[in-house]
């Protein structure tokens, strides 16, 4: 599969801070690419560069097999993105606003591509509404709309459930898998949602104070062999004492908080439920913790 | 190119906020026109308290449209820049403000042209302005008043310029005090590349031409050589060099302009301004990181 985006050593100070320190990465084609940090870990600062809003101090920026400082133009006409909350004309309507940012876009869109825009994010009654009677969620999705009406090879959507209800997330989250599975596009996707990038990534990048610390599939980084999983009974103490006599006394572990906690192959969940129940023990739960987000702790923990 | 100025002209005329230089700009002229109107008599007599002791003044001749247009201006001239201000200002800080700036500049245009083209509708706000003005301060004011000879006072003297010759002057000093918002409005743009709230860009270019129109009035001679030469707002009162014309005997001369290398001067120092302003607005634009 060949690389949409190739970052190397890519370097920006802000006065004494290194907001981005020597990173690199490989974006493959046709995949959801997420792009996870803390705040501040730089991952705004690495996505501005990439759409030339801040220049990098060192470091060079392919995109499509062109550099980026030289073939900027070219580049643009083939990404659509969001970054951070999508800002917009809050005097003038949807349709509107898309009229503006189409035009922009470099490319002829017939008005009939417009509204079908509108309408593939739901937003087709709201047309002729102001933005600035818009929900947040619903200029999530105009600004997704945005991105994509000029039909890009390249997404990139800087925190794009940020301020999202559970149903705008939904919603956002439709759309990127239905931009990747149906349309194939690509899609760089930065979140501090873990378990949203969990659901959609295929492959992911973790950075920490401007530095790579983990690249890789989903499948790479989160091996599921070795799932944290939680354990709630009516017999806490009895359980551990059950546990600790069989096999599973090996996979407790040692710091667990007041709670039963094992690190097993998720496929053994089932073995483990039927070795509690034989020996009497009335399993309420057993609940696999969010790898990602434990994965992801681990490494940017301090 | 064409279809971008399209898109900043549309984006400039739906924001109601536009429409507050035009509101406000018909109303203090029907204001001033309405008090001459009916206090009219009273202000000639004032103005030509000079030369009553030796002439017989005839008020109602003097009292007429191209008069009002001629006080108009002296008026307004000094604080339509405050009002292009307002607009220019916010052309690229307003953009950072509501945000939309980083959605703008990902687009594959250069920033330069970027730069250009709203500059480009800044100016043709300006010039939009200054039709309305001249509307209603020309036009308005001949329906109201007639036309007739134009007086025009001076510090030491007067001119009276002939009905005939009076329009093409008007034409040329609108189109110079165009080129005087134009460099207002320059400097308004490039205050407003350097910011990312619009109140900063416009409160600054009000407070410089303030400061500027303070020093260009001073009648302190240290500061008539030595900094009034080199303001740009001494250059923008240079529309009214084509109202004092030549006289010979007494007479004024038709078509005669007394100092015509003097307007050119103006001219091409403002144009240098303008220039000036935008080149410096770009040149940092160009290199600036957008974070807002």
């Amino acid at each position: 599969m060949s690389a949409v985006i190739q970052v190397n050593n890519l370097c920006k100070d802000f006065h004494d801070i290194k907001a981005v320190d020597d990173l690199s990465f490989t974006v493959p084609e046709g995949e959801v690419y997420g792009f996870l940090g803390q705040n501040g870990a730089g991952k705004s600062t690495t996505i501005r560069m990439m759409l030339t809003l801040i220049h990098p101090d060192a470091g060079t920026i392919t995109i499509f097999g062109m550099d980026l400082q030289k073939h900027r133009k070219e580049i643009l006409k083939q990404i659509g993105a969001i970054i951070e909350r999508p800002d917009l004309y809050k005097y003038l309507d949807a349709l509107e606003n898309l009229r503006i940012f189409s035009a922009m876009s470099g490319v002829k869109i017939p008005e009939k591509k417009i509204l079908d825009q509108l309408a593939m994010v739901g937003l087709a009654d709201r047309a002729k509404s102001k933005i600035k009677t818009y929900s947040q969620g619903m200029k999530q999705r105009l600004g997704i709309a945005i991105a994509l009406v000029h039909d890009p090879k390249l997404i990139i959507l800087d925190e794009p459930m940020n301020g999202l209800d559970p149903q705008g997330i939904a919603d956002v989250r439709n759309l990127i898998l239905h931009c990747t599975r149906d349309l194939g596009k690509t899609l760089f996707v930065s979140s501090h949602l873990l378990n949203e990038m969990e659901l959609i990534a295929d492959s992911m990048l973790i950075i920490n104070k401007g530095k790579k610390v983990a690249e890789g599939t989903k499948e790479e980084l989160l091996n599921p062999l070795k799932t944290q999983v939680e354990l709630i009974t009516t017999d806490k103490q009895g359980s551990l004492e059950i546990l600790k006599q069989t096999i599973w006394g090996q996979f407790l572990l040692s710091n667990m908080n007041g709670h039963i906690l094992l690190e097993i192959d998720k496929l053994r969940i089932p073995e483990l439920n039927r070795t509690l129940v034989e020996k009497g023990i009335q399993v309420i739960s057993i609940r696999p913790k969010h790898s990602l987000e434990d994965f992801f702790l681990s490494l940017t923990r301090q | 190119m064409r279809r971008l100025f399209q898109i900043e002209i549309y984006k400039i005329f739906k924001r109601p906020r536009t429409y507050i230089a035009f509101s406000v700009i018909a109303f203090i002229i029907i204001l001033i026109q309405v008090a001459l109107k009916f206090g009219g008599k009273e202000y000639v007599g004032l103005l030509m308290s000079g030369v009553n002791s030796s002439f017989e003044v005839p008020t109602h001749e003097i009292l007429n449209g191209y008069l009002v247009c001629y006080v108009v201006l002296n008026l307004l001239l000094i604080h339509v820049p405050i009002l292009v201000a307002l607009v220019a200002g916010d052309m690229i800080a307003g953009e950072a403000n509501m945000g939309t700036l980083r959605l703008l500049v990902s687009k594959p245009v250069s920033r330069t042209q970027l730069l250009l083209v709203k500059f480009l509708a800044a100016s043709f706000y300006t010039f939009l302005l200054l039709v309305w003005v001249a509307l209603f301060s020309l036009a308005l004011s001949v329906l109201f008043f007639g036309t007739n000879d134009l007086f025009v006072a001076r510090e030491m003297d007067s001119n009276i310029i002939t009905a005939s010759d009076v329009l093409w002057r008007y034409f040329a000093a609108f189109l110079f005090a165009g080129l005087g918002l134009l460099t207002v409005a320059a400097l308004s743009f490039m205050f407003s590349a350097f910011a990312d709230n619009s109140i900063g860009p416009i409160v600054t270019t009000v407070c410089v031409i303030i400061v500027f129109t303070i020093l260009t009035q001073m009648q302190i001679p240290f500061y008539d050589e030595t900094v009034k030469p080199y303001l740009f707002t001494t250059h923008m009162l240079g529309w009214k060099g084509f109202f004092y014309v030549k006289g010979v005997d007494g007479v004024t001369v038709n078509g005669s302009i007394e100092n015509l290398g003097e307007i050119v001067k103006s001219a091409i120092i403002l144009l240098l301004y303008a220039t000036g302003f935008l080149s410096v607005g770009i040149w940092y634009f160009r290199k600036k990181n957008i974070l807002s």
